[in-house]
């Protein structure tokens, strides 16, 4: 086997889930507080220890054989099907590994002084250890399967801690939502899978480690579904399940409301990581996705047309992290961008860079909503500046980065993007890149002025945050500045050894570059001025239908309901229920056949009366009928 | 005395045994009863540990073999053995019976002796149909074992037990004559062409049947078959008979006796009739994909807990039946190993929605909710278990359901791609009781003062959870007993047509001459 054998590996995974095991067995009662949230996080520092270990001991191999394997055992083993519960360590894995890892641990650690004082503190910690689990498994998994079990356990951790209050039922609800609608994306993730090993068995292939099938992927070329080629069909099917994960249209309905849960948990989970697991998935499969120009063709557009749909609706919201919520499902659909037009490892820069300024941001609106005793309303907000100076500083250091502002993170990573997609996707594309670059920034600027600027609008008292929660901050603003321009060239020869930085540029980069900068400046000073109490009332008169149904979210979630939930769930309950299985199956067929036999019964129990001379003349008429047949 | 010393023999009498012997205590020592019941069911589940232990992995013939002729002049032979699939079913049964009896102790209060000789007489049968290798011997236990269950419905069942265990009596006996009479007519074809009786099942394997013949023989096994599995449309008595039933009895029901209806079609309907199976099999298979969705989408209905996990057993069933019926190694295996899942999951679910019922006396989902605030153990257990019937991969029942969906996808592609929606519908109807039950407010007063789970309660979960996460971690254990009985299966699968019957007969007197 390929690879150098490498033990160490499997300590990443196991020091969460130790830590989950520990929180989640223990829990308040034998560890209290204190040492619940010190195990959370120590758990995560270990994960982290090793991770850069690992990836120290990567960087000392030549660049064309960096990669380590770790397997465990022999996971299933059924004939014609066999998988190895195996872990790899390769530069993008690294990667992963190293932002997983590490925006979790600063997440952690804010979050022990988020959390102070909960009801749940010890399960939160064991619920985010063991997401950490999960999304280790997924990025480090050497298979398909490996690697399903960390894309639905994220899923599942999401699903626990959307509903962490789950005394309150919207909140509850808004955890089955997310877990359902990963489904309906995981059902067709998994048909691509099936597609692919049974092709691949048919061929005499049965381990499906990721070096195998990129070996092998050529063998799907000779396979046909309904028409479409079969790498084709599996890059969409697999892609399906990304746009669940990942919220992309049409399945992104989920992550708004996974916004109900605890805000750490928005960052971490709904902005830095798992939302991010489609994108790694792409990269990783990046060998079936290039046999598949056409998948990547639907790959572009689903991703520019939910970078776009999704930032306006956040032009109108007026809750803090739905804005980011929407500013995430957009941001997504950038690397989607990046990836449909095969800049695999532009897509995983963007993710890097989102991952620093938006979880900075998220952690920001915790700090805010922390201060402000749970109020979450950008109208109920302003002036900010004064009563929480450092979170102030620090989200402004992630404003102008996700704005695009030239020097910080986002700039590199948007432009980046923005250019290859000019490159292989046509102008259109682009264009509709830069104009969701202009909303981004017009966005995220109404956010900060709301927040921070100008006067107070409403009651009550802010408080600024404490040490535990404001210091993972200017970590992340520190990355969210510096991060862009430290990984700009490093990422791409780490990642991809054969790529050469200066060969990497179309001659019109410049002009692009600076067309994508006016429209982010363009937006934010179009920000400042609309967000003014007068021209913003006026929009609003002005244009009250479309305010509304941009508020509204264009009533997609309404949508879904009248088109699929509420009719499934009628049929069900009258057609399948009331009248296949009551009233069909049981009513008319099962018991029909018990009282016809009763009714038959009756009728025979008439016959013996007991009367010879009815008897007699049965008799009778029996002899003559039989003699009558016979003659 | 070698029925006695046989592990798998003994296996079948101990039960039987203790059931007769459970009346020289008073019936009205409730303690002495419940701690004798207890004592006997670890008893057997400590001697098919031996069957465990003594079994070889590697070998592909029926092991702890035992042949005592009994009615001679017909061929009819006491006779037993196992390969891996019988091994699975038989140690699922033995470890089931123990913590139905443990779940049974608050639950059952009247005619306690009775009951638990009930229980002990029950598992003799299962285990019984599960070891037989006679058909006759077979056809007795399968026939014995209704009469035990039909009074654990019918005694110490709910308000409407008289006419669930009725319908139950009815609609499994009804399908087991048919079976009897295919029964003898395959005994008595084989006669014919081979001129000796014989009930030995390996025996009947190489059947001398024209293809007219199978067909109908097959229909007749398979309805009988169709009506335990439960295959839709033949489902409606499952859900009366598990409303009905005492926890214990929902328990037994699911884990094993629906498995029986699988197991009667790898053993005995595929094997005696197999050009006839590999043509109804797209039909099966078929209608266990519509089982999956049919019963998921009617279990999205259920007001009732124990309904709604009556449907959900429609719908898994309806995967195993799938993998069964694809002839694939893969998709076989995962369906006997969801037949063990589905075992620990359901059984799980009907002892929790049990130990809601002896405290809360319903079953109607509105009339929890929020009680992870008053039952935070409670919670925990039923979340791991509702995430093992979902088939969340990690535990047991993602094994099962990946490996029949993988499998059944290389013969099957679009009936497998169809079932996939099992895996959205299950989250649908599962989490959505789950939430109803165990989140929210605390609506009803009366849910206030629940208390968690005790310690005798967490004695017969405990069990189960580690099995669900021990499976789904490290299945191979498992798949590893099963995969050579399973190769087995696929090979009489695929066994030549018969040539007509005189020419068959012509070559085996040649052989007896020898």
């Amino acid at each position: 086997m390929e690879g150098n054998y490498y033990p160490l590996l499997k300590w990443i995974l196991l020091a969460p889930l130790a830590g989950f095991l520990l929180n989640g067995l223990l829990g308040k009662k034998f560890l209290g507080e204190r040492a619940g949230g010190l195990i959370g996080s120590l758990a995560i520092l270990v994960s982290f220890i090793f991770a850069a270990l690992s990836f120290s001991d990567l960087l000392n191999l030549p660049a064309e054989n960096r990669l380590l394997r770790d397997t465990l055992f022999n996971w299933i083993s059924a004939g014609t099907f066999s998988v190895d519960a195996a872990f790899r360590f390769d530069p993008l894995a690294a990667v992963m590994a190293l932002i997983v890892t590490g925006v979790s641990f600063l997440i952690h650690v804010y979050s022990t002084g988020y959390m102070k004082g909960d009801a749940g503190y010890n399960r939160y910690f064991a619920y985010l250890n063991l997401f950490v689990f999960f999304m280790l498994a997924l990025v480090l998994a050497d298979n398909p399967l490996v690697m399903f079990v960390g894309w639905e356990g994220v899923g599942l951790c999401s699903y626990l801690l959307i509903g962490f209050w789950y005394e309150d039922p919207e909140k509850a609800t808004a955890g089955k939502k997310a877990f359902i609608t990963n489904r309906v994306g995981d059902a067709g993730f998994l048909i691509g899978l099936m597609i692919l090993s049974g092709i691949l068995a048919a061929n005499g292939v049965i381990a499906m480690d990721f070096e195998t099938l990129r070996a092998n992927a050529h063998l799907l070329g000779a396979y046909n579904f309904l028409g479409i080629a079969a790498p084709t069909l599996v890059c969409l099917l697999l892609f399906f399940g990304a746009t669940g994960k990942s919220a992309q249209f049409p399945l992104y309905v989920w992550l708004p409301d996974a916004m109900a849960g605890p805000t750490p948990v928005s960052a971490l989970i709904h902005a830095a990581t798992m939302v991010t697991a489609g994108v790694y998935m792409l990269a990783r499969l990046s060998f079936l996705y290039e046999l598949a120009p056409r998948a990547l063709e639907v790959v572009l557009l689903v991703g520019c047309f939910t970078a776009f749909f999704a930032a306006v609706i956040g032009l109108a919201q007026r809750d803090i992290k739905k804005v980011l919520a929407y500013s995430t499902v957009s941001q997504l659909g950038y690397m989607f961008m990046a990836a449909g037009a095969g800049a695999y490892a532009a897509s995983v820069f963007h993710l890097a860079t989102h991952a620093f300024f938006k979880a900075l941001l998220f952690l920001g609106a915790g700090s805010v909503i922390h201060g402000m005793s749970g109020e979450q309303d950008l109208l109920k907000m302003g002036g900010l500046k004064k009563e929480m100076p450092f979170t102030f500083l620090l989200v402004a250091a992630g404003w102008l980065a996700i704005a695009g502002v030239p020097g910080l993170s986002g700039f590199y990573s948007k432009d980046l993007i923005l250019e290859k997609v000019f490159e292989h996707g046509g102008a259109f594309v682009w264009g509709v890149g830069v104009l969701t670059a202009a909303l981004t920034a017009f966005y995220t600027t109404r956010l900060f002025v709301l927040a921070f600027l100008r006067s107070k609008r409403g009651t009550g008292h802010a408080h600024e945050s404490p040490l535990s929660m404001t210091l993972p901050m200017t970590a992340l603003a520190l990355l969210a500045v510096g991060g862009g321009l430290f990984l700009k060239d490093r990422l791409f020869v780490f990642l991809d050894p054969s790529f050469v930085p200066s060969h990497g540029h179309t001659p019109e980069a410049l002009r692009l570059m600076v067309i994508s900068v006016a429209a982010g400046f363009t937006g934010i000073i179009t920000a400042f001025l609309l967000t003014l109490p007068g021209p913003a009332a006026a929009l609003k008169a002005a244009l009250p239908r479309a305010h509304a149904l941009v508020y509204n979210k264009f009533y997609v979630d309404e949508i879904y309901g009248f088109l699929v939930l509420r009719p499934l769930k009628r049929f069900s309950d009258r057609v399948l229920f009331g009248l296949v299985d009551a009233g069909l199956i049981d009513g008319l067929l099962v018991n029909g056949t018990a009282r016809a036999s009763y009714a038959a019964g009756r009728l025979l129990a008439k016959a013996q009366n007991g009367r010879l001379d009815t008897y007699a003349l049965v008799f009778a008429a029996g002899v003559a009928l039989m003699l009558y047949w016979i003659i | 005395m070698e029925l006695l010393i046989n592990p798998l023999s003994l296996t079948v009498l101990l039960p039987a045994i203790a059931g007769l012997g459970i009346f020289a205590i008073p019936r009205d020592s409730a303690a002495a009863l419940k701690g004798y019941a207890l004592a006997a069911s670890l008893a057997v589940f400590a001697v098919s540990l031996r069957l465990w232990t003594g079994f070889d992995a590697a070998a592909a013939v029926m092991q702890f073999g035992l042949d005592k002729p009994w009615l001679p002049s017909y061929g009819i032979h006491y006779a037993l053995g196992i390969d891996g699939i019988s091994l699975l079913m038989i140690l699922l049964t033995t470890f089931l019976v123990p913590l139905s009896v443990l779940a049974s102790f608050n639950y059952i209060k009247e005619s306690q002796r009775a009951y638990y000789a009930c229980l002990l007489f029950l598992e003799a049968g299962m285990v019984g149909v599960f070891a037989a290798l006679d058909l006759f011997v077979f056809y007795l236990f399968w026939e014995a074992m209704l009469i035990p269950m039909y009074f654990l419905i019918g005694i110490w069942g709910g308000p409407r037990r008289v006419y669930a265990a009725l319908k139950f009596f009815i609609y499994t006996m009804a399908g087991s004559v048919l079976m009897l009479a295919a029964i003898l007519w395959v005994v008595a074809a084989h006669h014919a062409a081979a001129g000796a009786w014989t009930f030995s099942i390996p025996a009947l394997y190489a059947g001398a049947l024209t293809e007219q013949a199978q067909f109908w023989l097959f229909a007749a096994f398979a309805l009988a078959f169709a009506v335990k599995v439960p295959l839709f449309p033949f489902h409606t008595w499952l859900p009366d008979a598990h409303v009905e039933a005492p926890t214990a009895g929902s328990v037994i029901l699911a884990g094993v006796l629906l498995k029986m209806g699988v197991y009667g079609y790898l053993r005995l309907a595929v094997p005696l009739f197999p050009q006839a199976a590999v043509t109804f099999a797209p039909w099966l298979a078929g209608l266990g994909v519509v089982g999956i969705i049919y019963g998921s989408l009617v279990a999205w209905s259920q007001r009732d807990m124990k309904k709604m996990v009556a449907y959900s057993s429609v719908a898994h069933l309806g995967t195993v039946m799938l993998g069964a019926m694809a002839f694939e190694p893969a998709a076989v295996s995962g369906a006997v190993l969801q037949m063990v899942n589905h075992g620990l999951s359901t059984g799980a679910l009907f002892l929790l929605v049990g130990v809601l019922y002896e405290r809360r006396h319903t079953r109607l989902i509105e009339d929890y909710g929020g009680l992870a605030k008053v039952m935070p153990g409670f919670a925990a257990v039923f979340m791991i278990v509702t995430l093992s019937s979902v088939g969340l991969p990690g535990l047991n029942g993602f094994i099962g359901e990946a490996l029949v969906l993988f499998g059944s996808f290389r013969v099957y592609p679009w009936l497998a791609s169809a079932a996939v929606a099992g895996v959205i519908l299950s989250a649908v109807y599962m989490l959505g009781m789950y939430q109803q039950v165990v989140f929210g407010p605390l609506r009803h007063t009366e849910n206030k003062i629940l208390k968690d789970l005790d310690l005798r309660e967490w004695l017969y979960l405990a069990p189960l959870l580690v099995f669900i996460v021990l499976i789904g971690v490290w299945p191979n254990p498992f798949l590893r007993r099963v995969l050579p009985a399973v190769d087995n299966y696929i090979t009489l699968s695929r066994q030549q047509p018969a040539p007509p019957p005189a020419l068959v007969k012509l070559a085996l007197d040649g052989e007896e001459a020898r």
